[in-house]
């Protein structure tokens, strides 16, 4: 039981990717999907800093001695945690952003253009642009 | 001081990314002239790519180190003849489309915009050619992020002509990013167990592990890989987002989108599951052969019947490109030399000609202001070259001999065969049938119907135009007649990825 309990960190990745994985798929509002794919991905930025965690270990920082800023070995802790998987994130914090602002600049634009941001408004717009479509085709 | 001369060809494969990145974001800053930067930059990646393809038939292929790191350390660029070959593709696509967009862009995107739509699309160019590069997983989602994004926002630019490309966009751009971070997800998995981000390392360490099917944390890995990999390349079920981003995406878009995107996606999965898990792992003890045949054969079919319905011959391509993706993933599911190489020769076929197909709808909707099949009524009489191409485009999705979807075809139906699978051959032969019938649909209404509407005033689209999605087309029927140049580099290629080494 404890074993389960002390991995908590990777329970609320799960639990965040879930609820942003669900927001994505189920909510009918143009906004809410883009706030539920920030979750999805920030989910994922957790796994990844939980990973990085060693036993006992600390920041990855060499710590200098501090009156004559000469590297102390006494200093130097035992372990360190993996600093790859933080430099990973920065990158992927990056990219998330990205993704938001580029999918926000396109909700503004599908705002101007059909006049609203609901999921099924839209595809009933879409649908009768189809359906004229059809009728002129079958002309 | 190192000469120049010397410099480029020391560090060729970070040219090939590092060229159109700087192009793109100086794209914005050369005012009017931002079309010809734009094909200055992709022609000259495109030698470059020749060069690194020359380079790497003759010899075992390359590696660089970026930044002189060592490889476990920093990124390293790994070049073998499978993505020599993809690369070469796919700069002479970005070079071809770019020469094309030049009308096509000026017609359908507003003038103030025109800087930015080449910055955007030279970034797109950039990640498409990294994530080919490169041998550092996370490498490949970074670049992946790069090219998805600049796609989403060159397929919303289509806004003006029809508002439906912002809704469709945005249904890519929530799909993608979603399939994204599973193949992000599958990447941090894997750098769990084996502690390394290079594809190489990874294989090494993952073929150290005797029990590798046994651990839960590398089949999760290989799960979240599979689902991502196949959003990404519109493999059916997962394709929902492609065909009306396709349609209503600007005509350059979609003729370059159409015939790169969803093939670098292919190549993601060639990587992945024949570099990093290998041929083992992934054909022998996981049940992903069947998975993959169900879904790609499944898809030709509902995805043929799907195209003939449709009236609007843009989205009625989009469909068949998602059965040619069917096709594409069948052959490398296979995994025998004849079906792995069918995939890739298709990779190359498909990519010439859906895009001149593409291309010549372009043509059509520059001239008539529409691409449906009433637009195309007729066309045969007031544009003879452009319904030429789309007609010997089209004989191509068929597999008619002399074409190159015939190559493709020869080689997956043996692979089939040879794989023991008659209903797979068969599904392909059933395929081609259906093309027989969508591809009529398009040619009856341009050869045996009367012009109407728009289409009876509409002369020859300009030669910038037609001389693209000619040379396309023709490189199409070129490698249909003399295949020995793709057909030979895909066997040889195919035969790495397989144990038993060259055949």
């Amino acid at each position: 039981m404890s074993d389960v309990l002390e991995i908590y960190n990777y329970w609320i990745y799960i639990v965040l990717m879930m609820v942003g994985f669900y927001g994505v798929m189920a909510k009918r509002n143009l906004i809410k999907q883009a706030i539920a794919l920030g979750l999805f991905q920030t989910g994922i930025f957790l796994f990844y800093i939980s990973m990085a965690v060693v036993d006992g270990g600390t920041a990855p920082i060499w710590m200098a001695d501090g009156a004559t800023k000469v590297p102390n070995p006494l200093a130097v802790p035992a372990a360190f945690d993996n600093p790859l998987p933080h430099v990973l994130m920065l990158t992927a914090i990056v990219v998330g952003v990205s993704i938001l602002a580029v999918a926000l600049a396109i909700i503004i634009n599908i705002r101007r253009a059909f006049g609203t941001i609901e999921y099924d408004e839209l595809t009933k717009i879409e649908r009768e642009m189809e359906a004229r479509e059809a009728r002129e085709a079958a002309q | 001081m190192i000469p120049f001369n010397e410099l480029i060809t020391d560090n060729l494969p970070a040219l090939v990314v590092v060229l159109p990145l700087l192009g793109g974001l100086l794209a914005t800053l050369v005012g009017r002239f931002a079309w010809l930067w734009s094909t200055i930059i992709t022609g000259s990646v495109f030698l470059l790519t020749y060069t690194l393809f020359t380079a790497v038939q003759a010899g075992p292929g390359m590696r660089y180190e970026f930044g002189n790191w060592p490889y476990l350390w920093g990124i390293e660029y790994r070049i073998d003849l499978l993505n020599a070959f993809i690369l070469l593709v796919v700069s002479g696509i970005a070079f071809i489309a770019t020469i094309y967009a030049k009308l096509s862009v000026e017609d359908e995107i507003p003038a103030d915009r025109h800087n930015f739509f080449y910055s955007v699309w030279l970034l797109a160019i950039t990640g498409l050619l990294g994530i080919t590069i490169t041998g550092d997983a996370f490498n490949v989602y970074v670049l992946l992020e790069i090219s998805s994004l600049t796609i989403y926002a060159l397929i919303a630019m289509g806004k003006d002509r029809d508002p439906r490309a912002l809704t469709a966009s945005l249904r890519y751009l929530i799909l993608g990013s979603v399939g994204a971070s599973f193949i992000l997800l599958g990447i941090g998995y894997l750098l769990m167990v084996t502690g390394t981000l290079n594809m190489a390392d990874m294989h090494a360490q993952l073929m150290a592990m005797p029990e590798a099917t046994q651990n839960r944390t590398i089949l999760v890995a290989f799960a979240f890989l599979l689902v991502g990999l196949s959003l990404k390349m519109a493999l059916f079920p997962l394709h929902t987002w492609l065909p009306k981003a396709y349609t209503y995406a600007p005509s350059a878009v979609t003729a370059m989108v159409a015939a790169t995107a969803t093939k670098v996606g292919v190549y993601m999965a060639f990587r992945f599951l024949f570099t990093i898990f290998g041929y083992k792992f992934t054909f022998v003890d996981m049940p992903s052969y069947h998975i993959l045949i169900i879904c790609a054969a499944v898809g030709i079919i509902i995805t043929g019947l799907t195209a003939i319905r449709q009236t609007n011959a843009k989205k009625l391509l989009a469909y068949s490109s998602v059965g040619q993706i069917g096709y594409i993933v069948a052959g490398f599911a296979l995994a025998n030399p004849q079906g792995v190489a069918g995939s890739l020769v298709h990779i190359f076929n498909h990519a010439a000609m859906k895009g001149g197909m593409f291309m010549a709808l372009g043509a059509v909707a520059y001239r008539v202001g529409g691409t449906n099949m009433k637009d195309l009524r007729g066309l045969g009489k007031r544009m003879p070259l452009t319904a030429g191409c789309i007609t010997a485009g089209a004989l191509g999705l068929i597999g008619f001999p002399m074409t190159a979807g015939f190559i493709s075809k020869w080689y997956l139906v043996q692979g089939a065969l040879a794989g023991g699978s008659w209903l797979l051959a068969f599904t392909i032969l059933f395929g081609s049938l259906l093309a027989v019938i969508y591809s009529w649909k398009m040619i009856e209404a341009m050869y045996f119907r009367e012009p109407e509407g728009k289409t009876a005033e509409a002369t020859e689209a300009p030669y910038m135009l037609v001389l693209p999605t000619m040379a396309l087309i023709g490189l199409s029927i070129y490698f249909g007649i003399n295949a020995e140049f793709t057909a030979g580099t895909a066997l040889k290629a195919a035969a790495a990825l397989l144990p038993g080494g060259v055949q």
